[in-house]
């Protein structure tokens, strides 16, 4: 799927002593994302990219300017037709525990996305149930667990294997690596490489971790203020950055030293 | 102790539990939360054992400010099994040097910085092992004694800021309020000592934060608040637990330059617990990698980080994505990712913590576990590789 996005502006009503401000998230964002390709959002806390992320998936709706999927505009479609367009966009959240029903088996999790969109048996519904834990490296035998028996990186293939069970064709990934640990987010970053090879989805990867975004991503978008202030190729961005904010980004990471030497020697 | 404190305390207890961490800022409420602890330390102090065998390392601990021997720590179940959370660790930090603790989640790392003041939740006890802190056996004290040491001579600083601080309390109120729990009382040296707290983490632009409310102030600048608790009394040893784990890498390259220049300032000693070993260029001296509990390499930061030896570390580090200016040609290519995770189903009965997930598995390994050994002077690896 193709994802334009033309002029995006969402403005907040903030209640102050004096009766209420406005506040600008996003001031005017334009973007395309072609399909199948990945476009990470860069930028630093309260820079709008999380605001970004809600519109396009349809959680806050945009105070002005267009979202069009494939060409069709978003807001122009009925509700019957958002409501079947909305089963092709899936969100991805920061945090897999507080996104994954506490109460609910492995199974109902993954079953709720067809009981909500198609109309699937039982047997059914535990086929694709094998096929998604399957898709992100997960065993059978976690279809009787609940989240709390998950670790971190499992909770958070659970929330993939859920978001691509309607076979979504844009995945929105707000933060999903973020709360993993180094060796997790590697597993997760490969996942979604394959998933993105082999279903031919296209990724909107939101972080704030400009190496992970330079790692998966064909392009980086840059955001500061609700303004996209730079946006290329994403090798452009990281080795001939031209905005202040991108340099700033680029020279807060923190680096290992690189080049791992040879095992040391025995004594 | 009263009856009516006494449902205070448990209370208090009750929040702290049901908080993710139990948070320590020093203020007075809080600080009840210590006076709590006779009851979590009658849980704990029986089942320990009084003195490591081992008296071999005593002689190198005489000069260390604080050492750990032999510390293992449990968690009971529900089920009334136990869990090790640390096996057998061993630390010793000097006056004003900075010690990396470096895991991932479930190696223990936020055990032993609470561990070390016996800040423990509830389910956890301390089964084996010695804290000596400046002479003193830290898990032997009564809890009257430890309140003096935790925040004056040793102080914590937790990864949420935002949980940390009395919402309706400015931010100076909040740091001399540490100070009045520990005896200054005088006006005049109290206002002293904040400002001096607040000029170490906010240069140039004390008067403005000391009068701030939490709410006014964004995530860095509450964990600068945060810090100016920790160092308010001037202590000797400061435990920072993942203290930049929520902010964004703008905020987090200010706040570690603020550890920086505390080390160089007040020449502080800090145990720094972190996931994340980039974070440890340029602030560390040594690091500590725990792996399921256990202490799997110790060594100077420069020797750890650019040759590390155990596997695990090896692959710890390889999975990090390349730096940028070597990624254009291997994007989208697969990271060097290690398999499965730390679960207790990669944990086997018997043999090395991380044969389940090495690549470089040998026969001895399933067979035996493994012991730190030297590896010239300033590195020591726990793996079979460097002793078979």
């Amino acid at each position: 799927m193709s994802l334009t996005v033309e002029n995006l502006v969402k403005r907040y009503l903030r209640r102050n002593a004096v009766g209420s401000e406005e506040v600008f998230a996003l001031r005017g964002i334009s973007f395309t994302i072609r399909p199948g390709s990945t476009l990470a959002v860069v930028g630093a806390s309260g820079s709008g990219k999380s605001t970004l992320a809600l519109c396009v998936a349809g959680f806050e709706e945009p105070t002005s300017g267009t979202i069009c999927f494939d060409a069709a505009e978003n807001a122009k479609l009925d509700a019957n037709e958002r409501r079947k367009k909305r089963s092709q966009i899936q969100l991805i959240f920061q945090d897999p525990a507080s996104s994954l029903n506490p109460r609910w088996k492995v199974s109902e999790i993954l079953a709720e996305p067809f009981a909500l969109q198609k109309k699937l048996s039982g047997d059914e519904m535990n086929h694709q149930a094998h096929i998604l834990l399957n898709h992100v490296g997960l065993s059978r035998s976690f279809l009787t667990r609940r989240p709390g028996a998950l670790s971190g990186g499992q909770r958070q293939r659970l929330a993939i294997a859920r978001a691509i069970a309607l076979e979504p064709s844009l995945l929105i990934l707000d933060e999903a690596l973020s709360a993993l640990d180094c060796s997790v987010q590697a597993q997760i970053a490969n996942l979604l490489v394959d998933l993105q090879s082999a279903l031919g989805m296209t990724y909107l990867f939101i972080t704030h971790d400009l190496a992970m975004a330079a790692h998966l991503a064909d392009e980086i978008a840059v955001m500061a203020h609700g303004e996209i202030v730079e946006q290329g190729p994403a090798e452009k961005i990281v080795m001939q950055p031209s905005h202040q904010e991108t340099r700033n980004l680029l020279s807060a990471m923190a680096h290992l030293p690189r080049a791992m030497p040879p095992v040391p020697e025995r004594p | 102790m009263d009856s009516r404190n006494r449902i205070f305390i448990v209370t208090a207890l009750y929040f702290q539990s049901i908080q993710a961490l139990p948070v320590i800022s020093l203020t007075p409420a809080r600080n009840i939360t210590f006076d709590a602890l006779p009851h979590r330390v009658s849980l704990v102090l029986p089942t320990l054992v009084p003195q490591h065998k081992n008296r071999g390392t005593e002689s190198t601990t005489m000069t260390a400010m604080l050492a750990v021997h032999d510390l293992c720590v449990s968690y009971s179940t529900g089920e009334g099994e136990l869990h090790p959370a640390l096996v057998g660790v061993h630390l010793e930090l000097q006056p004003g040097e900075i010690l990396g603790v470096l895991g991932e989640s479930g190696s223990g790392k936020s055990t032993l910085g609470t561990a070390l003041l016996r800040l423990l939740p509830r389910n956890a006890c301390i089964t084996r092992g010695a804290v000596v802190f400046e002479g003193r056996k830290l898990l032997q004290l009564t809890s009257e004694e430890l309140r003096q040491i935790r925040g004056q001579r040793i102080s914590i600083i937790f990864q949420e800021p935002s949980r940390a601080l009395h919402p309706t309390m400015r931010a100076g109120q909040q740091v001399s309020r540490v100070l009045a729990a520990h005896g200054i009382n005088r006006k005049k040296s109290l206002r002293e000592k904040t400002r001096r707290a607040f000029d170490a983490v906010f240069p140039g632009e004390t008067e403005r934060f000391l009068e701030s409310y939490p709410h006014q102030l964004s995530g860095g600048q509450r964990q600068r608040v945060l810090i100016a608790q920790a160092i308010a009394c001037e202590p000797s040893v400061v435990i920072a637990d993942e203290p930049t784990a929520s902010l964004d890498p703008t905020t987090q390259s200010e706040i570690l330059n603020v550890f920086r220049s505390l080390k160089k300032q007040l020449k502080v000693a800090m145990i720094f617990i972190t996931h994340n070993p980039a974070l440890l260029v340029g602030l560390a001296d040594r690091v500590m990698v725990l792996y399921a509990g256990r202490v799997v390499e110790a060594g100077t930061v420069e020797k750890v980080l650019t040759s590390p030896a155990h596997p695990y570390t090896r692959a710890l580090f390889q999975s990090i994505p390349p730096e940028i200016a070597e990624s254009g040609n291997s994007r989208k290519a697969k990271l060097m990712a290690i398999p499965a995770d730390l679960s207790q189903e990669s944990l086997l009965p018997e043999g090395c913590c991380f044969q389940a997930r090495c690549t470089e598995k040998m026969e001895v390994c399933s067979a035996a576990e493994p012991t730190l050994i030297n590896l010239g002077d300033s590195q020591s690896v726990s793996c079979f590789k460097y002793t078979h």
